[in-house]
């Protein structure tokens, strides 16, 4: 009887977990944190799934973590914002084709005392020499991302040369966005982030928005079906009816739609 | 400071309100570790008794390997593991990435060297008390292991717990083999990441007081049974 | 002879190498060294089937070491053992009953510590619970039987530790001082149960450094001096007149450093 019951025990206790994954109709999206944080994602994929019973899992991780695992055919659509790595990875094969979804901006952000004295500016460009000349603190990603990526080419535009000044006033957490910016409020340190991460963040301190709306600042996603003549596993048919989606007009409605204090955070671009 | 009275106010909120996440998150929780503990227990007890028991050379390098891989990061089995688990990789096509099933995977790589080891200990303190009379009565080697994981199943709870600790305190494995997927792979550790990601370090916090909570009423559980056996005298 | 007709036949058949017997169990040359001392230094000993043997001697004379050798329980550094003319092996060990000094119970019941000897010895699963039962009856514990067996008092569990060692029908039956911490009473019901277990035809080899109780029991002497056999008589005999010089010593209470 005692057996019987441990039986019982184990098979409700495993149960679950060998049933979850293998139920419904889903696909796996490999995107980045930035975007899961906004909040975008909790948006716009119920809208998804209402219309074709089609659940969507992401896997939010850093653009080159998410590129690398679609590479390796663990996702079924690659969602990220970083465009020359995006093209690389079509060009390379692991991708069918390439299309622009939507943008958003960076913002800089910074401590109310404002050392470096750069609120307020509409120059990117000039607040980082501003920055590098202050050798005000400034929390950068580190990790290769899309992010990242940004900032990088935002410095070398400024002529500052980051790698020597690293481990001084500037510090590479080599985290997510979120991390990242914990660390810029901890230390009182400046920080690129995208707005729409800044603006659902939860633990923003006396830090606010510095530097704002430089072309140069504005941030591209695409979406990328994985290729199934790679990846024959893929679920071709689901993930292109995806990026079919984001690319409607419904799908583009719906980033739209998707605000934080009446504050639209992406801005739909597809087909321009 | 204020983050601290946030964090139980939070908890509570939680809690009194019987959230539906919050549950769904503490059952997975619970069930991936359980798991991972019971299959860590099915394959590490034995190599523990067969340890206590068999005397071969290179035993001693054996055991020291044994307790050093107690001390696997769990950051780097979950990498191994996706390795693994990959499409691009040799267990790709069992389809098993990304689901809870290779969370349990993750997780029981990083207990079973916990339960080998001090297992290993517990029963060859029992050995040592009970092999001159178990061979007089005509036990083998076998016999003997199979003799001493029962007579130290009390004693060996704890080993479990020690697992069980590990296991559903370890965010660094199963964020990379689960994804922290909504309602399929997110458990207690990554929701806290996710949180503290966020910013939102109150229910961030909130959720780690939940969990703290979880792990005593565990051991606080596995303690009465322990007691009760001893009473009998049976442990 | 004072042992019932089975024995007689064991007896018979045992010097001969009965297919599964022990009997007899001799040691041949027997050496055991530690830290650079023979703690035995060459023993040649035959036990054949029938008396009741007291192995006897000063404290570190190599008494415990003999039987545990005898019982193929611990290696020995030259010489050899052998049951019934053939290398000891752990199939036939059911049939040499041992009880040592301090009785070693599982962590279960006590008629469940028989029962679990019994599945050991390989009996049939519908006959083990019947046995376990009367072998308690016969040790006058049956009350018991429920008990958790580490909770009985120590006379009680050896008792039970005789007890299984007998439930699975041994030809010869070992103990090692298993009286040598316990107090009057319970040494008084363990030589009965030692001596009844005789006269029902188990052969029995009681080492002990008690002279009381050696007189008490021995049909015969095997006076062990130094890690060799000083002397083997009958007991009679070696209490009367003891022909070695150790054991008169021993008897006569005179240390011998």
């Amino acid at each position: 009887m005692r057996r019987l019951g441990a039986l019982l025990l184990a098979a409700a206790l495993l149960a679950p977990v060998a049933g979850a994954g293998a139920a419904d109709r889903f696909i796996t999206v490999q995107s980045t944190t930035s975007t899961q944080n906004s909040g975008l994602f909790e948006s716009i994929l119920p809208k998804f799934t209402g219309k074709t019973g089609i659940e969507v899992r992401v896997i939010a991780v850093g653009t080159g973590q998410a590129i690398k695992n679609a590479g390796n055919g663990d996702g079924d659509v690659l969602f990220v914002h970083a465009k020359p790595a995006e093209e690389k990875f079509v060009a390379e094969g692991g991708g069918v084709k390439r299309f622009d979804v939507m943008y958003n901006d960076f913002v800089m952000v910074g401590p109310k005392d404002d050392p470096a004295k750069v609120a307020g500016g509409k120059d990117a460009v000039k607040a980082m020499q501003a920055l590098a000349g202050a050798q005000a603190p400034f929390a950068s990603r580190g990790d290769d991302s899309g992010t990242h990526k940004a900032e990088l080419a935002l410095w070398q535009a400024a002529g500052v040369d980051v790698a020597k000044a690293s481990g001084q006033w500037y510090r590479s957490t080599g985290s997510g966005m979120g991390a990242t910016l914990n660390a810029a409020v901890g230390m009182g340190a400046y920080a690129l982030t995208d707005r729409a991460t800044w603006i659902s963040f939860k633990n923003k301190g006396d830090h606010g928005i510095v530097v704002e709306g430089d072309p140069v600042l504005f941030n591209q996603y695409g979406v990328i079906l994985v290729n199934p003549k790679r990846h024959p596993h893929v679920k071709a048919a689901d993930g292109q009816a995806f990026v079919d989606w984001l690319l409607s007009a419904e799908g583009q409605a719906a980033i739209a739609d998707y605000k934080i204090n009446g504050e639209s955070l992406f801005f739909p671009n597809a087909g321009k | 400071m204020q983050d601290f009275g946030a964090a139980f106010g939070e908890a509570f909120r939680l809690v009194a309100a019987l959230d539906r996440d919050l549950v769904e998150i503490v059952a997975l929780s619970l069930q991936v570790s359980v798991s991972a503990v019971l299959a860590a227990a099915v394959i590490g007890l034995p190599i523990g008794a067969l340890l206590a028991v068999t005397r071969f050379p290179g035993r001693s390098a054996a055991l020291v390997l044994l307790n050093a891989l107690m001390g696997l990061p769990p950051v780097v089995v979950g990498l191994l593991v996706y390795l693994a688990l990959s499409r691009a990789g040799p267990l790709g096509p069992l389809g098993l990435l990304y689901t809870p099933a290779a969370m349990v995977i993750a997780q029981m790589i990083l207990v079973i060297p916990i339960v080998a080891a001090i297992g290993r200990q517990t029963i060859e303190d029992l050995r040592d008390e009970y092999d001159e009379q178990l061979r007089a009565l005509g036990v083998g080697p076998v016999g003997m292991m199979a003799t001493l994981l029962w007579d130290a199943r009390f004693s060996l709870l704890t080993t479990l717990l020690a697992g069980f600790g590990r296991a559903i305190a370890e965010v660094g494995a199963v964020i990379i083999v689960g994804g922290n997927i909504d309602h399929v792979t997110r458990v207690m550790t990554t929701a806290i990441a996710l949180e503290t990601s966020k910013g939102d370090l109150a229910l961030a916090l909130g959720l780690g007081l939940i969990l703290l909570f979880l792990a005593v009423s565990v051991n606080a559980a596995v303690m009465a049974i322990r007691r009760t056996a001893r009473h009998a005298a049976f442990a | 002879m004072r042992h019932s007709p089975e024995v007689a036949t064991l007896a018979s058949g045992g010097t001969a190498g009965r297919p599964g017997g022990v009997l007899p169990v001799r040691g041949i040359g027997l050496v055991i060294r530690r830290g650079g001392r023979a703690l035995l230094d060459g023993i040649d000993i035959a036990i054949e089937p029938g008396p009741l043997t007291v192995i006897m001697g000063p404290n570190g004379a190599g008494k415990s070491l003999l039987l545990r050798a005898l019982a193929s329980l611990l290696p020995v550094d030259a010489g050899l053992v052998t049951w019934a003319g053939t290398a000891p092996d752990r199939g036939r060990a059911p049939k040499l009953g041992f009880v040592f000094q301090k009785p070693v119970m599982l962590r279960r019941s006590a008629i469940d510590n028989v029962v679990y000897a019994l599945k050991v010895a390989g009996v049939p699963k519908t006959e083990r619970a019947a046995r376990a039962l009367e072998a308690l009856r016969a040790a006058g514990l049956e009350r018991l039987a429920g008990s958790p067996a580490r909770v009985l008092s120590g006379g009680e569990q050896q008792r039970l530790a005789i007890a299984r060692a007998l439930a699975t029908r041994p030809e010869a039956l070992l103990l090692d001082e298993p009286t040598a911490s316990l107090d009057p009473a319970a040494t008084l019901a363990i030589e009965e149960q030692v001596r009844r277990a005789h006269a029902a035809g188990t052969t029995v080899v009681f080492v002990t450094h008690d002279l009381g109780q050696a007189r008490r029991l021995a049909d015969e002497v095997i006076f062990v001096h130094r890690g060799r056999i000083a002397e083997r008589s009958p007991a009679e005999r070696f209490f009367a007149t003891p022909s070695s010089e150790a054991a008169s010593n021993f008897i006569e209470g005179r240390l011998m450093p």
